[in-house]
C-alpha cells in the first residue's frame, strides 16, 4: 500500500485485499475496533492520531517520500508530573522572554518525517514556541510559556503520537560538553586552515630548491610561514604544552611530553633560523603535526562519548516516578519529590520508589537487584520494603519512611562514589612507552651533537634538532586513540557500550573475573525447568495466569508461547498462594503445594515430595484432583556456560560473588564446573567491595553485575561490568554496559580488547620503526625538512589505515 | 614577482575571514547535529504542498 492510499484511505477492491490502516499502512484486523469507520485503522492509537493531525491541517504528513509508517502505541499516561514543582527544578531552565525549556528523550522516533511531525505538533497548543528534535538521540527540546501552558499538556500530545517522552537526564553535562565539543572543533579548524597555508608556502619554498628563487623573496616565505605557524602553536597547540608541564610537574612522563619536545625544538629552532635568515625550518612539519594530532584526540573523544551517551539515553528511559496517594486521588510524582509520610500506590511490576512500610495489600517483592536473593519475598500490611526492589504480585500501598538520599539504595550509592574514587589509576600502554620514548631520544639528540661537533661542529646543532623534530610521536600518538575509537564503535554495533578506553586495555589481559549470580549468570527471573503432567492441562493453566502478573504466571507465559490459552472466568487470586478458576465449567486451582492441598479432594493421595533441587514448585489440580506439578528456577543464561569457557581459555579466572542463599550459589557453581571455593553467597554490598578491594591488590579485577547491591564493586573494580536489565546504578558506574542479553557480549569484550591491544602494538612497531628510521637518517645528517615533512604523514596515515580497517569487534558471532 | 608582497597578504586575509566565519559557525552550533538539520530541508512547507497537490491533480482529500 502507498502512503498516497493511506491517507486517502481508498483501496481499490476492499474485499479483494486487507484494508490498511490510514494512519501506519498496517493491515487493519476484523471489526475490533469501537470507533467510527473502524475499518480504515488498525488501533486506537492511529485512529487519534489521524484525527489529530486532521484537525491540525496536518495531512501533510502523509505525503512525506520518507514516511515509513508505524502503529502508534501511546502510553496514555497523564504525565502529571510533568507539572510538579520538583520535576521543574530538575529538568526545566528558564529561557529569554519568561520562556523555559525542557529536553526529553523521546520513544518510537523510528523515521526522518518524525522530525517533521515532532516538531510542528507541540507548536499547535497555544504557549508552545519551539520544538526541536535532534534525531541521532532521540532528543527534544522543548521551549514553551508556562504561564499559558502546563508541560504535561505538551507531553500528551506527542505520546498521543506515539512518542512517550521521558525527561533527559543528562541535559546539564550536556551542555558543558558541547561546549567543550565546538572549542575543539574550533580548534581543529584552525589548526587545520593554519597546517593548510603553512604547507603552501612549504611546497613553494621546496620547489625553490630545485629552480631558482630569489632571497629576498625566500626570507619573505620564511617569515610568512612564521607568521602562521605562531598562532597554531600559541592557541591550537598549546593543550600539548600543558598537557606535558602538567605531567612534569607531577614528575611523571606522558605522550605529551615527548610531543611538546618535537613541536617546542622545531618551532624555536626554525624561528631562530627565520631571524639569522640560514638553516632549515620546520614549521610544515610543527603545524601539520598539531593538525593530525587534534584530530585523533577528538575522534576518540567522540567515540568514547557515543558510549556514554547510549548509557544515559537507556538511564533516561526507566521512569522514575511514584504514584502518589492523596485521599482517593492519585497522581504521579518524580521519585525526587517523594516525602516521608506520603503513601505512594506500587503497581505489580513496578519498582518501589522510596523504604517504607506496607500498609495495604499482600505481594511478592523481588529483592534481586539489591540483595542478589533470586527467590521474592512475601510481604503483608506492616512489613518493610525498600526503594529499589520490585513489586512482584499484585498492588501495595506504602507509606514512605525515608525517600531520595536516606534509602538503602541511596546510601549504597554514596558509597559507589567513595568506591570509584579508590579506585587503582592505570597508565595507559602509549603513556608508559613514552619514558623510555623520551629518554632514548634524547640520548640519541645528544650522541648526534657529540658526534657531529667532531665531524662539522656549525652543523651539530642542527642535526641534533632534526633528529627531535623527525622523531616526534605522531604516529605513536594517533596510534591508541584511534584504534580506541574504532574499537569502540564497532564494540557499540555490537551492543557493547565502553565508555572510555582504558577499560579495553585492562580486559585484554587475562584477570580476575567476579561475577554476580542473580541476574548475570541467571536470568535472573523464575522460569519453568519442570512439568510433570499432561500437555491437555497446560491451556487450563495458561487460561488461569493470563490474569496474574505474578512471575511464576510470567513463566508460564513464557515457557508456552504457543499454547493456545483458555478462557476463564471466576478467577480468585490469593497472595501468597495462587489462582483459581473455572476453565471450560471445571474447577483450576494452579498455586503453593500448600494452597492446592488445601482444595484437593483426598489431600493425603498428594505425595509430599516435591523436586528438592527446585528452588519454587506448584501444583496443578483440576476438580480437586492433583494434574501436574511445575519447578520453578533462576534457570542459568543459556550461553552461560559455553561465555565463561572461552573466558576461561583466554585465562581468566571466574569466581562467584553473590548475594543469594549459598545453596543456591553453590548449585550454580556445580553446574558451570566451578569449585565451591570460588562460589561465595550470602554476600552484603559491603562485602561485595571488600572483596574487590582484596583482589585488586593481587592484579586487575574485573566485576560484573547488574544490582545496586553490586554497583560500589563495580565502582571500585578495574572493569566494572553492567548486565542488560540491571539497576540504573549499574548504568551509571560501569565502564562498560552489555545492552544484549546474555553473557556471550562479555566473551566478545574480553577477545575484542586483546585484538584491539594487538592494533594498537602493530600500530606503534610501525610508528617505532620510523621513528627509527628518521633518527638513523638525522645521525646521518641527511634529514632535511623536505625528508621529514614526506616521512611523517606516511607513517600517520599507516596507522590511521590500519585502526580503520581492522575488524576488532566481528560482525558475525564467534 | 614583487606582487607576491601584495597577494599573500591578500590571500591570508580571506584564509581569516574563512576560518572566522568557522569558529562563528563552530561556536553558535552548526557542527552540533548533523543528521537532523539535513531531513528538515527535505521537507516543504505543508501550506505550499497542499496547494501545487490540488492544482495538479484537482482531487479533494478526505476530512
Amino acid at each position: 500500500m502507498t502512503a498516497t492510499e493511506a491517507w486517502t484511505g481508498v483501496v481499490a477492491h476492499p474485499a479483494a485485499r486487507a484494508t490498511a490502516c490510514r494512519h501506519c499502512g498496517e493491515p487493519v484486523p476484523r471489526g475490533s475496533l469501537g470507533v467510527p469507520d473502524a475499518s480504515a485503522f488498525c488501533c486506537h492509537g492511529c485512529a487519534a492520531s489521524w484525527t489529530l493531525l486532521h484537525e491540525a491541517g496536518l495531512e501533510h504528513f502523509y505525503d512525506l517520500p520518507e514516511r515509513r509508517g508505524r502503529a502508534v502505541r501511546p502510553s496514555g499516561r497523564g504525565f502529571e508530573e510533568f507539572d510538579h514543582a520538583a520535576f521543574h527544578r530538575l529538568h526545566v531552565r528558564a529561557a529569554d522572554g519568561g520562556l523555559a525549556v525542557t529536553e526529553w528523550v523521546l520513544e518510537g522516533v523510528h523515521c526522518p518525517s518524525c522530525v517533521w511531525l515532532v516538531e510542528r505538533v507541540p507548536l499547535l497548543l497555544a504557549g508552545v514556541h519551539r520544538a526541536e528534535l535532534e534525531l541521532g538521540r532521540s532528543i527534544v527540546r522543548i521551549e514553551w510559556d508556562p504561564a499559558e501552558q502546563p508541560l504535561s499538556a505538551v507531553a500528551r500530545q506527542l505520546d498521543a503520537l506515539g512518542y512517550t517522552p521521558h525527561p533527559f537526564r543528562g541535559a546539564s553535562v550536556d551542555a558543558v560538553r558541547r561546549r567543550e565539543d565546538r572549542l575543539m572543533l574550533t580548534r581543529i579548524g584552525v589548526a587545520g586552515a593554519l597546517a593548510g597555508n603553512v604547507m603552501m608556502v612549504a611546497v613553494a619554498l621546496y620547489a625553490g630548491w630545485f629552480g631558482h628563487m630569489e632571497p629576498a623573496h625566500e626570507r619573505y616565505f620564511r617569515w610568512v610561514s612564521l607568521a602562521l605557524v605562531t598562532p597554531a602553536i600559541v592557541w591550537p597547540g598549546r593543550g600539548f604544552f600543558q598537557g606535558a608541564w602538567s605531567a612534569l610537574r607531577q614528575r611523571t612522563l606522558n605522550m605529551d611530553v615527548p610531543i611538546a619536545l618535537a613541536l617546542g625544538a622545531g618551532y624555536a629552532r626554525g624561528a631562530w633560523n627565520t631571524v639569522v635568515d640560514s638553516g632549515p625550518i620546520y614549521f610544515d612539519g610543527v603545524a601539520t603535526l598539531i593538525f593530525l594530532l587534534l584530530i585523533g584526540r577528538f575522534a576518540q573523544q567522540r567515540a568514547q562519548r557515543a558510549a556514554v551517551d547510549s548509557a544515559e539515553l537507556l538511564h533516561s528511559l526507566s521512569p522514575a516516578v511514584a504514584r502518589v496517594r492523596e485521599g482517593e486521588t492519585v497522581h504521579e510524582v518524580p521519585v525526587e519529590a517523594l516525602l516521608p509520610g506520603m503513601t505512594i500506590d506500587v503497581r505489580p511490576g513496578d519498582a518501589i520508589a522510596a523504604d517504607g512500610e506496607v500498609v495495604e495489600g499482600c505481594s511478592e517483592v523481588d529483592r534481586s537487584l539489591l540483595t542478589g536473593e533470586a527467590r521474592p519475598e512475601a510481604v503483608a500490611p506492616g512489613d518493610r520494603v525498600h526503594a529499589g526492589t520490585i513489586n512482584g504480585g499484585s498492588p501495595l500501598r506504602v507509606r514512605v519512611e525515608q525517600a531520595g538520599e536516606a534509602t538503602r539504595v541511596g546510601r549504597l550509592m554514596r558509597e559507589v562514589e567513595h568506591a570509584a574514587a579508590r579506585r587503582a589509576p592505570l597508565v595507559l600502554l602509549a603513556d608508559r612507552l613514552s619514558g623510555a620514548f623520551v629518554g632514548g631520544v634524547l640520548l640519541l639528540a645528544a650522541a648526534t651533537f657529540a658526534i657531529w661537533s667532531r665531524l662539522d661542529p656549525a652543523m651539530a646543532f642542527d642535526h641534533a634538532i632534526a633528529l627531535l623534530v623527525v622523531t616526534c610521536p605522531c604516529a605513536l600518538a594517533l596510534a591508541t586513540p584511534l584504534a580506541v575509537s574504532v574499537a569502540i564503535g564497532q564494540a557499540a554495533r555490537r551492543g557493547i557500550l565502553v565508555k572510555g578506553g582504558e577499560a579495553l586495555q585492562r580486559m585484554a589481559r587475562p584477570s580476575l573475573l567476579l561475577l554476580d549470580k542473580t541476574g548475570t549468570l541467571t536470568e535472573g527471573r523464575a522460569t519453568l525447568v519442570h512439568w510433570d503432567g499432561p500437555d491437555a492441562v497446560r491451556g487450563a493453566v495458561l487460561a488461569l495466569e493470563h490474569h496474574s502478573q505474578h512471575p511464576l504466571a510470567r513463566a508460564f507465559r513464557a515457557a508456552w508461547p504457543d499454547v493456545e490459552p483458555g478462557s476463564a472466568s471466576e478467577v480468585r487470586q490469593t497472595a501468597g498462594g495462587g489462582i483459581e478458576g473455572l476453565v471450560g465449567g471445571r474447577r483450576v486451582t494452579v498455586g503453593t503445594p500448600t494452597f492446592v492441598r488445601a482444595r484437593l479432594a483426598e489431600p493425603e493421595s498428594a505425595s509430599p515430595v516435591s523436586y528438592a533441587a527446585m528452588e519454587t514448585v506448584a501444583w496443578v489440580a483440576v476438580d480437586g484432583e492433583l494434574v501436574a506439578r511445575a519447578g520453578f528456577e533462576d534457570a542459568l543464561r543459556g550461553d552461560a556456560a559455553e561465555s565463561l569457557a572461552v573466558l576461561r581459555a583466554l585465562g581468566f579466572r571466574a569466581r562467584i560473588l553473590s548475594g543469594d542463599a549459598p545453596g543456591a550459589v553453590a548449585r550454580v557453581a556445580a553446574s558451570l564446573g566451578l569449585t565451591p571455593e570460588e562460589a561465595q553467597g550470602g554476600r552484603t554490598p559491603e562485602d561485595k567491595l571488600a572483596a574487590v578491594e582484596a583482589a585488586s591488590a593481587d592484579g586487575d579485577v574485573v566485576m560484573v553485575g547488574d544490582g545496586v547491591n553490586d554497583a560500589a564493586a563495580i565502582a571500585r573494580a578495574g572493569v566494572g561490568v553492567g548486565m542488560r536489565g540491571g539497576a540504573e546504578a549499574c548504568l551509571a558506574t560501569a565502564d562498560v554496559f552489555l545492552s544484549r542479553e546474555g553473557l556471550a557480549p562479555l566473551a566478545e569484550l574480553a577477545a575484542g580488547a586483546r585484538r584491539t591491544m594487538r592494533v594498537i602494538r602493530l600500530n606503534i612497531a610501525i610508528s617505532l620503526v620510523y621513528n627509527l628510521l628518521g633518527a638513523g637518517l638525522a645521525m646521518a645528517g641527511r634529514i632535511d625538512p623536505l625528508v621529514a615533512a614526506i616521512l611523517m604523514p606516511v607513517s600517520s596515515i599507516a596507522v590511521v589505515l590500519i585502526a580503520w580497517r581492522s575488524r576488532m569487534f566481528p560482525a558475525e558471532a564467534r | 614577482m614583487s606582487v607576491m608582497y601584495v597577494l599573500v597578504p591578500v590571500a591570508l586575509l580571506l584564509v581569516a575571514l574563512a576560518v572566522a566565519a568557522y569558529a562563528w559557525a563552530a561556536r553558535s552550533g552548526a557542527f552540533d547535529d548533523l543528521d537532523t538539520p539535513a531531513v528538515r530541508a527535505l521537507h516543504d512547507d505543508p501550506a505550499e504542498a497542499r496547494v501545487v497537490r490540488r492544482g495538479a491533480s484537482g482531487e479533494q482529500r478526505p476530512r
